[in-house]
């Protein structure tokens, strides 16, 4: 049972060790995945406060004069058109209007952008990104060796971040930031980029700096956590609340092999944008009539459905699971799954086979989790 | 409950306390800490006869789904009806309260570990 030696590990690495975290494997990089009960770090963002480290997240900068017009066309959405410090999910488009990967893209200045990917497609997207600005008068700059990203969710985020030691010359106050913005700060005279978006179904920021002071903030944010509730939270939890929250994961719901249309995602496709972007004239003539698409699932019981899992009607095998756990805030199994077109409406009664037994699971509409306002 | 130091070990983490010819069967604390926060147990009913290396349970995480391997040739005598109730025993009390099983057996199975062997197999 010896483990590989660890590709890539966080700035934040000995911290987590001493935490007591446990470690897994994720895109190459060894990142904590619990650090005492999956269950506890999940309630604890949903109630009060959790404590991630995405430092494995890719930053890749995109700055020059033709930086908007380049992101219209590298990418599937109206990049150009986002105010200041605004954030955008977009996706990356194969030309047969597959998915290279999901992004958010903040625009920092009017003529810089930040286009955050999945640490598993990092070499795939900074490559698409580069090869796709040949025409434009641009620069593509993966800096992801250089950015730790800490992200803060749950309902108390804002006021701990409020109470954080070191955070200073905040641009807009946290209380006047809206979601999908992002503002300047600095933590400790380091330039500091606070983020009120997430991947949770909570309220929250992401912050994102240079690694050198990355353990300095995850200290000072812990400090101001203390009587809030805050824990440190793993990509065991994390997956639980982004599943809840219906939010897809890349190399789950999301592949070079599924077009946006099929995976809820039409909205992210400006079609409406008078340029031409890659993927264009696929996603114009669409996935085929009847290629599969996204639902949610919900079962009795506490078995859940897992990625890879058979969906089943009438004796047919009619989709695959994609992602699947017992809800722990709802304390029944919920599923993300591709079905038949046919089968997708809410209400649709299916059955998911979980290892030879065939367990009853209706088609209900995402997201399975919203916080109230 | 039971000294883990005194038990006996399969490379597939499950332990055994011997009493006998009754094993009491369970998942080791390493195991436990691999799967995570354990939210559903599946066990053999009493009377049930098992093979040796067969998956006879399920052990569900909210991460993962393990198996329960039956560790000797016999038949099941008891299955822990507090473990399907409340999943998280396994995590809470791996070796004691998180039991999983009683198999009477005829021959004790060979193989098993000690627990330094154990030890030193998963590196703790």
């Amino acid at each position: 049972m010896s483990d590989p030696a660890p590709e890539r590990t966080s700035p934040l690495h000995a911290v987590h060790s001493q935490l007591g975290a446990s470690f897994t494997d994720f895109a190459g990089w060894q990142m904590p995945v619990r650090y005492t009960s999956d269950l506890a770090e999940h309630a604890a963002v949903r109630t009060a406060a959790g404590l991630f480290d995405l430092s494995h997240m890719a930053e890749i900068l995109v700055y020059g004069r033709e930086a908007g017009p380049f992101l219209d066309a590298a990418l599937a959405g109206k990049l150009s058109a986002i105010d200041l410090m605004q954030a955008k999910y977009s996706l990356l488009l194969t030309e047969t209007g597959g998915i290279l990967d999901d992004v958010v893209v903040y625009r920092l200045g009017d003529t810089t952008f930040l286009v955050v990917a999945n640490a598993g497609n990092r070499e795939a997207a900074a490559a698409a990104l580069t090869e796709r600005s040949a025409d434009f008068e641009v620069t593509v700059d993966d800096q992801s060796d250089d950015y730790a990203l800490i992200a803060v969710q749950g309902p108390n985020s804002r006021a701990i971040l409020e109470q954080t030691a070191g955070i200073t010359e905040v641009g807009v106050p946290l209380d006047e930031l809206k979601y999908y913005r992002a503002t300047d700060a600095f933590f400790e005279g380091v330039p500091l980029l606070v983020a009120r978006t997430g991947y949770t179904g909570e309220d929250g920021f992401e912050l994102y700096l240079r690694t050198t002071a990355a353990v300095s903030l995850w200290r000072a944010l812990e400090a101001a956590g203390e009587d809030q509730g805050l824990v440190p939270a793993g990509l065991a939890s994390r997956d639980t609340l982004r599943l809840e929250a219906g939010m897809p994961l890349y190399g789950h719901e999301l592949g070079t092999d599924t077009q946006p249309a099929q995976a809820g995602l039409g909205r992210v496709v400006a079609l409406s944008k008078e340029s031409d972007f890659v993927g264009r004239s696929a996603v114009e003539a669409g996935p085929a009539d009847n290629a599969r698409v996204l639902v949610g699932l919900v079962a009795d019981g506490r078995r859940a459905g897992r990625a890879g899992y058979s969906i089943v009607s009438d004796g047919a095998v009619v989709g695959t699971v994609t992602s699947g756990a017992l809800s722990p805030t709802l304390g029944h199994p919920i599923m993300m799954a591709y079905v038949d077109p046919t089968l997708a409406e809410p209400g649709t009664e299916l059955a998911v086979d979980v290892r030879g037994t065939s367990i009853p699971a209706t088609v209900t509409p995402l997201p399975f989790y919203r916080r109230k306002k | 409950m039971a000294d883990k130091t005194t038990l006996k070990y399969t490379p597939e983490h499950e332990w055994l306390d011997i009493d006998g010819n009754v094993a009491t069967v369970g998942i080791t604390a390493y195991a436990a800490e691999k799967l995570g926060d354990v939210v559903f147990v599946e066990l053999p009913d009493a009377s049930v006869a098992v093979t040796a290396g067969s998956v006879i349970g399920e052990i569900e995480s909210t991460k993962s789904v393990g198996e329960l391997f039956a560790p000797v040739d016999g038949t099941v005598t008891e299955n822990n009806a507090a473990v399907v109730d409340e999943p998280s025993l396994v995590n809470s009390d791996p070796f004691g309260e998180g039991w999983l099983i009683k198999v009477q057996f005829e021959k004790a199975p060979d193989g098993l570990l000690s627990w330094d062997e154990y030890s030193a197999l998963v590196g703790e």
